[in-house]
């Protein structure tokens, strides 16, 4: 079906059902969190899943992404795809840096020159003048899609969101199915033999990290463009917790488990969300327990029980 | 008044003795990040969590028993290093088959549970705690004036560091520890209980983060977000420094410490991210860090 495997074709027929259904049983502002996230956490899939690459700065892409959308959306008038655009390039600019400073050191010195990055990243939106500081940029418009189709009612742009995230989506899907994408997993199996084999392990490992800063700059656009918001909290490094979070929760380096964890995660804030700080506890303790007695997280759990690869 | 580079001196002095402090908590946290490390293979993100604890336990010891600081300086740290040890048995024991990443999340949710708790319980506005009597006031130095609690901080401190660099290098338990963390097996084959030897390492370093946290209660007020403000900044220096050497990750704490203590003097808008551009410089310059042995 399409190039896609028998299981992997029925999983996203799934998804897109659900996708296309779901706005009838659940409120649509909450599908469209989800779906934000969910690109997110697809993006930074690609790089734990396929590279084995733990960013734990990707907050900074996402929100450097809804901060850029925010401001040239709301201060430039510009339209919201263009300004999502911009947002992904964002992402992909400071990627491009990011991973260049990063990639010289590997796993947890990877994971700490991120988290150090991305906190850098966070001094610098609360001091410079356009981020709003504490206040963030607020009352974005959501605009009018190339000029002429509003986005004010909520099923519309659920719609876009859903659009969106299913290109982003298919765009991982083909990048980890590619020959590019093979050679990732190759450095993720045993680098010194990729590179003994003769590949530029460093550029791989760029290019990857890159395409995962654009899309999430992507998700973090959309995201200021559906809630109109921009703050702090997205460039924070529990932001970065919480999408490392949903994709473990739903399952490291498979293609439906990140989806699956940021619906849950997403649900779970919601749910939870009046108990105040338990939400932190019950995400540590879901950390915990990921860790230690389920590593495939639900997707992968469910995969190996069917012997099927999701 | 005196001037330094066109700086009334007392305010220069006064930035480099906070400099000096922190300096003094990064290299007290990045020790027993690295000894950690060197035997566990963890990269123990609780450690700005404990950290937090033990300042919220010498705060509890003094509200709830009215046992004072000079006891808690032992007792906080003792505490800790229990919960520490309990912790590396029934948990992080389970994970030292697995990838060195995973330790690093295990740690992370540890980290979010132990503040979420704190945070549930006495929220984050903070909560005071008292210099004790002995150190309060300050000297004159005749170039400033010294808090002599800051002074006392910066003294412990080094004392403290010092002290685990003699246990490490020059006692027969720290061969032992240098021994098992470059070839555990061998260690084993000749009769060292390792498994134990490791489980009081990871409560020795979380003592010494938890000692770190008592120092600092009456500086910072108590509250349940000081450690994370301060491990990711510790990541950096852990980078810079490299994890090979003791003495490395003491010099680099303290180094940057008063690094970004003249920052706040000279460029005060870039004093939150000195360290992370050192850390940018030196990755360029010398990936392995400072000190850093290469992989």
């Amino acid at each position: 079906m399409l190039g896609f495997p028998r299981a992997q074709g029925v999983a996203l027929l799934i998804l897109v059902a659900a996708i296309i259904f779901s706005p009838g049983v659940l409120y649509p502002v909450f599908l469209m969190k989800v779906l934000c996230f969910a690109l997110f956490a697809c993006a930074f899939n690609l790089l734990i899943g396929y590279v084995g690459l733990l960013s734990f700065g990707h907050a900074a892409f996402f929100g450097m992404g809804a901060y850029v959308t925010a401001w040239t959306a709301k201060n430039w008038g510009l339209w919201p795809e263009a300004a999502i655009v911009l947002g992904g390039l964002t992402g992909a600019g400071l990627g491009v840096v990011t991973g260049w400073i990063a990639i010289r050191r590997q796993g947890i010195y990877f994971a700490m020159i991120t988290l150090a990055l991305s906190q850098m990243v966070y001094f610098f939106t609360l001091q410079a003048p356009f981020t709003g500081g504490e206040d963030g940029i607020q009352q974005v418009p959501r605009g009018y899609l190339f000029g002429f189709l509003s986005l004010q009612s909520d099923m519309m742009m659920y719609w876009v969101t859903a659009l969106i995230f299913i290109a982003g989506f298919l765009l991982i899907y083909r990048i980890v199915h590619s020959p590019f994408g093979q050679v990732l997993k190759a450095i993720r199996e045993n680098e010194p033999r990729a590179i003994s084999l003769g590949y530029r392990v460093d550029d791989y490992k760029l290019i990857a990290f890159v395409l995962s800063t654009f899309i999430a700059g992507i998700a973090g656009g959309t995201k200021s463009i559906v809630f109109g918001i921009a703050t702090l909290t997205d460039v924070h490094w529990s932001m970065s917790g919480e999408v490392v979070l949903m994709t473990l929760l739903g399952g490291l380096g498979t293609i439906f488990g990140p989806v699956v964890g940021a619906l849950i995660v997403t649900a779970m804030e919601n749910y939870l969300a009046q108990f105040g700080a338990w939400v932190t506890v019950t995400q540590g303790v879901i950390f915990v327990a990921c860790v230690l007695a389920f590593r495939r997280g639900v997707v992968g759990e469910i995969g190996a029980k069917l012997k099927l690869a999701l | 008044m005196f001037m330094i580079f066109g700086i009334p001196g007392p305010l220069l002095f006064g930035q480099l003795l906070l400099g000096l402090i922190n300096g003094a908590f990064y290299a007290m946290l990045s020790l027993g990040l690295a000894v950690i490390f060197g035997l566990l293979n963890i990269i123990n993100f609780a450690h700005g969590s404990l950290f937090m604890v033990g300042a919220f336990v010498a705060w509890m010891l003094l509200e709830y028993f009215g046992i004072g600081y000079w006891p808690s300086l032992i007792l906080a740290p003792l505490i800790v290093g229990a919960f520490g040890l309990v912790l590396e048995k029934t948990i992080i024991s389970r994970l030292y088959k697995l990838d060195h990443l995973y330790g690093l999340l295990l740690t992370f949710g540890l980290a979010l549970i132990i503040e979420g708790l704190f945070r549930n319980y006495y929220g984050s506005s903070g909560m005071p705690y008292r210099i004790p009597s002995a150190l309060q006031g300050a000297v004159n130095l005749g170039f400033m004036f010294m808090p002599i609690y800051r002074g006392w901080v910066v003294l412990a401190a080094a004392v403290m560091c010092l002290a685990t660099w003699v246990v490490i290098e020059k006692t027969r338990i720290g061969a032992t520890l240098r021994a098992a963390t470059e070839n555990a097996a061998l260690v084993q084959a000749f009769g060292v209980n390792v498994p134990r030897l490791v489980t009081l390492t990871y409560a020795g370093g979380v003592a010494l983060a938890a000692f770190a946290g008592v120092l600092a209660a009456p500086i910072y007020s108590v509250n349940p977000n000081m450690g994370s403000n301060f491990i990711i900044v510790v990541f950096a220096v852990v980078v810079i420094g490299g994890m090979g050497s003791i003495l490395g990750s003491i010099l680099t704490g303290f180094g940057l410490g008063i690094l970004e203590g003249l920052c706040k003097v000279f460029y005060p808008q870039g004093s939150a991210t000195v360290i992370f551009v050192v850390m940018v410089i030196v990755l360029l310059a010398r990936p392995t860090g400072l000190f850093g042995k290469a992989a």
